[in-house]
């Protein structure tokens, strides 16, 4: 196999676009990503996509045709590929564009996520959310997808120290980050009153414990890494490609608040770049819902199962804590735009790594991980970056 | 939105019809075909569980979709049945708040949802307590 490198990244600002279309916000982030990385479009071997739910959304699929016409590369023929895992689409289309440059069939590959939700209304989105769980077994009893998050947080507070006030606080830390990011969807700080008054959705997560529903893309270029240097001075080296699956339902699994698809990406990450925990200057973890960054944070084994709650109020995971999480604002404050969550994940890494994350930027970042699920955790991808 | 209709002919929707593998004992709601512990070696048979159980995890829904918005708030449970399985479904009580982890429950056939105001009306089991 040979070693892999993001040459050049590119994210649309993430919100609620009714004047701009899919395919807008997919070219804007396309044409960003390759000019970032100085190439021409001719040189583009291969395209993945991330896209949760174009079907529902929008009524649209043939994804991936549509994305290369519109890039301007359906004349060069080239393979465009849709990739679907619901909320974890553009990690695994990141990694399909990894794996493919690795084996050598691809030289330059383009990762692309992209979402457009914001064109139906509140209930037909709850609904297409839905379909990221068991459809059959779990939505068509009445589960929504908040309602499934809320049942594993119902579960944890009842067997670990987790507080109310815990939870806000993932809120509160991600809209402080989200505040300092230009992309995001949310630039505003908040305080406990706002996440504890805002609305009761699924007891016990409020309106402000939720991710938004967002449109956006992001893009990014990736090069085998001895070919990399040619394209940019600073190519960041993909230290570990991780995926794992677990049951598509949530009363199916061994433990309702571990994410043991969550645990098995995340060993296998580590195995894979040869690192451990402590090596992590930051991480970009799947917050769609706050009890979720508190799972994704003991399940990638930075604390012990309990902790993370008490860790977050500490200002552990804040910008200038040991181990920042989220510096993007994530999922909460930045926006998840379902498909496109992923890839923008990796984009938050590589500008943290190039030192190019402004007022976010962690202090001598040298090694960064993203962590992307799918529905309830039965799709987990887990990345390693660091500097070359 | 539209649920997709065949599914009101599913037998397990009406009866708590699943199976059960004779090989490791495992039971299995939604039924299983083929056994995650034995696979191909398992021996796999028809059960119809007696429908009690515990609450394992819940949540009281405020918002939903459209056919299960007329509901609101409702709970929505992960409940353990007695043989071991566990299925997702709604718990039918006059208080939300007297729900709790570990309640013992019961299963009820009723009403679901409905496909829009005059649309076809979709049935299965929820809970009561036991
Ligand atoms: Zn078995």
């Amino acid at each position: 196999m040979r070693d892999v490198a993001v040459i050049g990244v590119g994210c649309t600002n993430f919100g609620e676009w009714w004047d701009r279309s899919f395919r807008n916000l997919f070219v804007e982030a396309g044409v960003m990503a390759i000019e970032d990385a100085n190439l021409a479009g001719e040189q583009i071997d291969a395209m993945y996509v991330g896209n949760m739910s174009a079907g529902r959304f929008i009524e649209q699929e043939h994804i991936g045709a549509l994305i290369a016409d519109y890039s301007g590369l359906a004349t060069d023929n080239i393979p465009a590929t849709r990739v679907e895992a619901a909320c974890a689409s553009g990690g695994l289309a990141f990694r399909e564009a990894v794996i493919s440059v690795a084996s050598g069939m691809t030289n330059i590959a383009v990762a692309a996520g992209v979402e457009k939700m914001t064109d139906v209304d509140t209930s037909l989105s709850t609904d297409a959310l839905a379909a990221a769980a068991d459809r059959e077994w779990e939505g068509f009893v009445g589960a929504t997808f908040p309602g499934l998050y809320a049942m594993i947080a119902t579960d944890y507070m009842h067997r670990y120290p987790l507080t109310r006030e815990h939870l806000a606080q993932v809120a509160i830390k991600n809209h402080y980050n989200g505040a300092r990011n230009p992309i995001a969807q949310f630039q505003k700080e908040i305080t406990l009153d706002t996440v504890l008054n805002s609305t009761m959705v699924a007891d016990p997560l409020r309106l402000f414990d939720c991710s938004p529903i967002t449109d956006g893309a992001a893009a990014v270029v990736v090069a085998p890494l001895e070919m990399a240097k040619k394209f940019t001075d600073t190519p960041i080296k993909v230290l570990a490609t991780a995926q794992a699956s677990d049951t598509i339902a949530l009363h199916d699994r061994r433990d309702v608040s571990t994410l043991d698809a969550t645990v098995a990406a995340g060993n296998r990450a580590f195995k894979m770049a040869g690192l451990e925990r402590k090596d992590i200057d930051f991480v970009e973890v799947h917050d769609c819902f706050t009890i979720a960054e508190i799972c994704a944070i003991e399940d990638l084994g930075f604390c012990k199962k309990g902790e993370a709650g008490r860790l977050t109020a500490e200002g552990y995971t804040a910008l200038d804590g040991n181990l920042p999480v989220n510096t993007s604002g994530g999922l909460k404050a930045c926006g998840h735009p379902v498909g496109a969550t992923g890839i923008k994940q990796v984009y938050e890494a590589v500008l943290q790594l190039r030192g190019e994350a402004g007022k976010r930027q962690v202090a001598g970042a040298e090694i960064g991980m993203t962590h992307n699920v799918g529905g309830t955790g039965a799709t987990v991808a887990a990345h390693i970056f660091g500097r070359t | 939105m539209s649920v997709p209709r065949f599914w009101r002919k599913i037998p397990q929707r009406y009866n708590l019809e699943g199976t059960h593998c004779e090989v490791c004992g495992r039971y299995f709601f939604p039924p299983r075909n083929l056994c995650p512990d034995c696979r191909r070696d398992g021996k796999i048979v028809a059960h119809t569980f007696k429908g009690t159980g515990k609450i394992v995890t819940y949540s009281v829904i405020r918002t939903a979709s459209d056919q299960f918005s007329a509901l609101t708030p409702y709970v929505l449970a992960i409940v353990e049945l007695e043989e071991g399985a566990r299925m997702t479904a709604q718990v039918v009580v006059e208080n939300p708040e007297d729900v709790y982890i570990g309640m013992p429950v019961k299963s009820v056939f009723r009403r679901l949802g409905t496909d829009g105001e005059s649309g076809v009306i979709s049935y299965g089991t929820k809970f009561v307590p036991a």
